[in-house]
């Protein structure tokens, strides 16, 4: 692909409820972070892409209570719906296709204004399945088992990335929930939908991230050195949690490889030194590195125990505290990209990685997920 | 650097303002396997997919997952762009841009809808913005009506000018198959059905509809090598600014004046009424085709309703506007957008059939929405110029 | 920045969304439904290209595209994985511990959502075989279906 670069991020604190903030003054706040991250000035910015979801905003059309905020006014603008790493994905082919230089993307939700349970339930089939009452984490929940029982995978390695993703929290001063904490803590936390206890469950967060995409042309021009796009590739698997294999993600695997093959990489696990994925759920994060290819089969919760993904480790996984410390649906996955582009630049800790992947998922239990491959340099 | 594209397929449903034979999925389907029976491909052929919807109307959640069975994306990328209704322009804008990118070469869009599936009441109560409750809805349309009274009051048209404009394409829709309304209505009886929002008569506006709509984009290599002959994106833009009720210029749509303005700049057209062949209009009611055209630019400020009665917008005419029979003989939300660019395309293409304007080089879609929204693309049968 | 709500308590907008939807079934599916109804019988459709028998049912094989045809499933399958919720979420249709399952029944190549009951939740085990128990109203839902119980019981 043509080359292009993030030149520019930034994003509001992730907060359990943002009384005070309408989605409007959280996409304004997240937006003039960007703008002032990158050096830029609206006007230099010449396209937007926003990134909600009616659902979670409980409105129809809900675009349009952020795009002035986003700068949008008279600009081209669209709306993707799903995560952030989708709508960023977007972005990033405008600013490909000729047509922009620079594009604007945003992605917000405030999870504190609905009832997640009922939300995630309408994303069941309406004949088939929603009267049953499941939701995102009664699904989860089956799935995390589903994943325990192939891959020997224990209740204690999961709690373990609690324990790491809230630890690594106390370091981010964006995080909602920052704090040391032990295996007990969360095996002892309630026993919400079994095998995930609270503490294996990422909480209900309202935030907006913003991040600036520019093409070559436009990539140096500004502030910051650019985080150049290596790759990026996204991919759904099927539908019905009964066609797929539960215990796996055939479309993350695919996804990722993809990606591999753009960004050149032969061997990802030497090669990437940095990763944010989305960890709804502590299984995910096992899971998804293991379904990304990052380690073996069964390994994940090994290595994690060994302290292999530790934020100060030679390969650290959620540095920032991931979702469990803060899920904004819809900006989730935007704040993943977010994350890797500040580590890589070296303005937060990222242990000197120069090849960095973000992760971000669509739909019930991993049917969508988009992966981003980002680099130091060009 | 970025790659032209254009349209090499279209496929929708018969549209009805019922559909209870199948779900969404399988409504999605019939216009997915005629778009790529239309192009001579199969799913294995299509790189990603991009779809839209109006969510509240179907009452489902991450509708790019739950659809893959009928759009065909079970392991393949797949993206959904929504934005009122706009939205069926918006995703063909989003194919043009995916495609152009270089990242895809061949990608199928897909706008649908099931309005038979919810209560209007109800779906309105989900946006809050009233303006936008009024311009979608056909139930509740005073904030269009506003602007047709607004128009009126400037410049001396009348509820006959826009009767014309409802004569003309309910009659233009009798040539298309898959409209929904396919019955001629004379001036009379425009006038004589009940006013729903005065100056608006029941015969001026939308109806509800279940339809789908699918297009296949493709990179130049691939559209040149297509069966058919290409129906090239020259070009795309869009206005989606955020105004109360009270901030819009009523008896001018700011958003298609700014967007048509960008659009023939970056094409060099600086006569659209003589070089665009013809229009597939969003038009939800018929007052729109006389206001819009004029800030389309097709037309001075005042100018429209003369010109409609000129017969230059019917077939056979300078600039025939809506040959498909546009939104007032068939409205599926979520597809009409795209069902307008669909048909725009079958013009260039030479696959407009019984509706099909001579000889067309140059073609516009447009879509309409949110809360006085437009999106625009131009169409055209040469490579464009870039 | 100046803390504009310093002291004051935020006003609030509370309010609901409240859209009645009635989704058409359609043939296929309403068939389905028709069938577990009338005659407590799980009908999948059999892809005429790849063999594969889908239950929920599709009209037009998810893979292939291909034409299906109606092929009687078992109402006895297998456990493939399993959840018990302790937790009121919001979702459920009745207090928990409700147990969900995911079941493959004999006779398709893919499984179904449903709920598992006649056990102590201690007691679930991936890999066990269930039966499905019908209710004793059925009006046509996937509720037609109670849940699904031990095989042995």
């Amino acid at each position: 692909m043509d080359r292009a670069a993030i030149i520019g991020v930034g994003m509001t604190r992730i907060e359990g409820n943002k009384k005070t903030d309408t989605y409007a003054d959280m996409a304004w706040e997240a937006v003039n972070r960007a703008l002032e991250d990158a050096g830029m000035e609206m006007d230099d910015i010449d396209n937007v892409v926003t990134t909600s979801n009616d659902f979670w905003d409980g409105r129809t059309i809900s675009c349009m209570a952020v795009g002035d905020a986003s700068g949008a006014a008279n600009k081209n603008v669209s709306c993707v719906e799903g995560d952030g790493t989708f709508g960023a994905f977007y972005g990033l082919t405008r600013s490909l296709s000729g047509s922009y230089d620079t594009t604007l993307v945003t992605a917000h939700s405030k999870g504190s204004e609905s009832v997640s349970s009922l939300i995630t339930n309408a994303a069941f089939d309406p004949i088939y399945e929603r009267g049953l009452g499941l939701d995102m984490v009664s699904a989860s929940a089956m799935q995390a088992r589903a994943f325990m029982h192939r891959t020997g995978t224990t209740q204690e390695q999961l709690a373990m990335v609690s324990v790491k993703n809230h630890g690594n929290a106390m370091r981010n001063p964006m995080a909602q929930l920052a704090f040391k904490i032990t295996v007990e803590d969360v095996l002892n936390s309630e026993m919400i939908a079994d095998p995930l206890h609270k503490l294996d469950c990422s909480p209900v967060s309202d935030g907006c991230c913003a991040v600036i995409i520019a093409n070559e042309k436009k990539a140096g021009k500004y502030a910051r050195k650019p985080v150049w796009i290596k790759g990026v590739s996204f991919c759904s698997d099927s539908y019905h949690l009964g066609d797929r294999d539960l215990s796996r993600s055939k479309s993350l695997t695919a996804a990722a490889e993809k990606a591999y093959a753009m960004a050149g990489l032969s061997n990802p696990r030497k090669e990437i030194g940095l990763v944010e994925l989305y960890d709804a759920f502590t299984y995910q994060e096992l899971m998804w590195l293991e379904e990304m290819g990052l380690c073996g089969e069964g390994e994940a919760g090994k290595l994690l125990a060994k302290g292999a993904f530790d934020a100060d480790g030679k390969f650290p996984v959620n540095p920032s505290g991931g979702l469990l410390s803060g899920h904004p649906v819809i900006a989730a996955g935007l704040i993943r990209i977010a994350e890797v582009v500040k580590r890589l630049r070296g303005d937060e800790n990222g242990s000197g990685a120069k090849i960095g992947l973000a992760q971000g998922t669509n739909g019930l239990c991993g049917q969508s997920h988009c992966v981003w491959i980002l680099g130091k340099d060009k | 650097m970025a790659k032209r594209v254009a349209i090499i397929g279209t496929g929708q449903t018969h549209h009805k303002s019922h559909r209870p034979d199948v779900n969404g999925q399988e409504l999605i389907n019939e216009a997915v396997k005629r778009a790529l029976q239309d192009a001579d491909l199969t799913m294995k052929d299509i790189d990603a997919v991009v779809i839209g919807n109006m969510d509240h109307f179907e009452g489902i959640n991450y509708v790019d997952c739950w659809s893959v069975d009928g759009s065909g994306a079970v392991m393949k990328p797949i993206i959904k762009l929504t934005t009122g209704g706009t939205t069926g322009c918006t995703i063909a804008i989003g194919g043009y841009h995916i495609v152009a990118s270089g990242l895809f070469d061949r990608v199928l869009v897909i706008g649908w809808e099931k309005n038979s599936e919810s209560d209007t009441t109800g779906a309105i109560t989900t946006a809050f913005d009233p303006v936008w409750d009024r311009l979608v809805f056909a139930g509740a349309i005073s904030g269009l009506a506003a602007e047709a009274q607004a128009y009126m009051a400037r410049y001396g048209a009348t509820d006959r000018d826009g009767a014309r404009v409802s004569v003309r394409d309910r009659k233009h829709a009798t040539n298309n198959p898959y409209a929904q309304l396919r019955k001629e209505v004379t001036l009379e009886e425009v006038l004589a059905s009940p006013m729903l929002a005065d100056p608006i008569h029941l015969l001026d506006v939308c109806p509800r509809t279940d339809g789908a709509c699918a297009i296949i984009m493709a990179s130049e290599d691939l559209a040149v090598k297509s069966a058919n002959k290409p129906d090239w994106i020259w070009a795309t833009a869009n206005r989606h600014p955020y105004s109360y009720l009270g901030d819009a210029d009523y008896g001018r749509l700011t958003s298609m004046s700014e967007s048509s303005k960008e659009l023939y700049k970056k094409v060099g057209i600086r006569e659209p009424r003589k070089e665009i062949d013809v229009i597939e209009l969003y038009q939800p009611y018929s007052f729109a085709g006389l206001i819009w055209i004029e800030d389309m630019g097709i037309v001075g400020h005042g100018e429209g309703p003369e010109y409609v009665w000129g017969g230059n917008t019917d077939m056979g005419g300078e600039l025939p506007i809506n040959p498909s029979g546009g939104v007032i003989s068939c409205n599926p939300i979520g597809a009409t957008g795209l069902i307008r660019c669909a048909e725009a395309a079958m013009q260039v293409m030479g696959k407009a059939e019984g509706r099909q304007v001579p000889d067309v080089k140059h073609a516009i879609s447009t879509g309409f929405g949110g809360c006085w929204w437009t999106d625009m693309i131009l169409h055209g049968s040469e490579k464009p110029e870039y | 920045m100046k803390n504009t709500f310093e002291g004051i308590e935020p006003m609030v907008y509370e309010s609901k969304i409240s859209v009645p939807y009635s989704w058409w079934s359609g043939d296929t599916a309403g068939e389905f439904l028709r069938s577990l109804r009338d005659d407590k019988k799980l009908l999948g459709r059999r892809c005429g290209d790849c063999a594969r028998v889908y239950i929920p049912p599709r009209k037009a094989c998810p893979l292939c595209f291909a034409e299906m045809e109606w092929a009687e499933v078992s109402d006895t399958g297998t456990l493939l994985t399993y959840t018990v919720v302790l937790r009121r979420l919001a979702s459920l249709p009745k207090d928990p511990p409700v147990i969900y399952g995911l079941i493959r029944l004999d006779g398709a190549d893919t499984a179904i959502l449903h709920m598992i009951g006649d056990i102590d939740p201690a007691k679930v085990k991936i890999g066990m075989k269930v039966r499905a128990r019908f209710s004793q109203a059925r009006k046509g839902s996937i509720t037609d279906i109670e849940y699904f119980a031990p095989l042995s019981q």
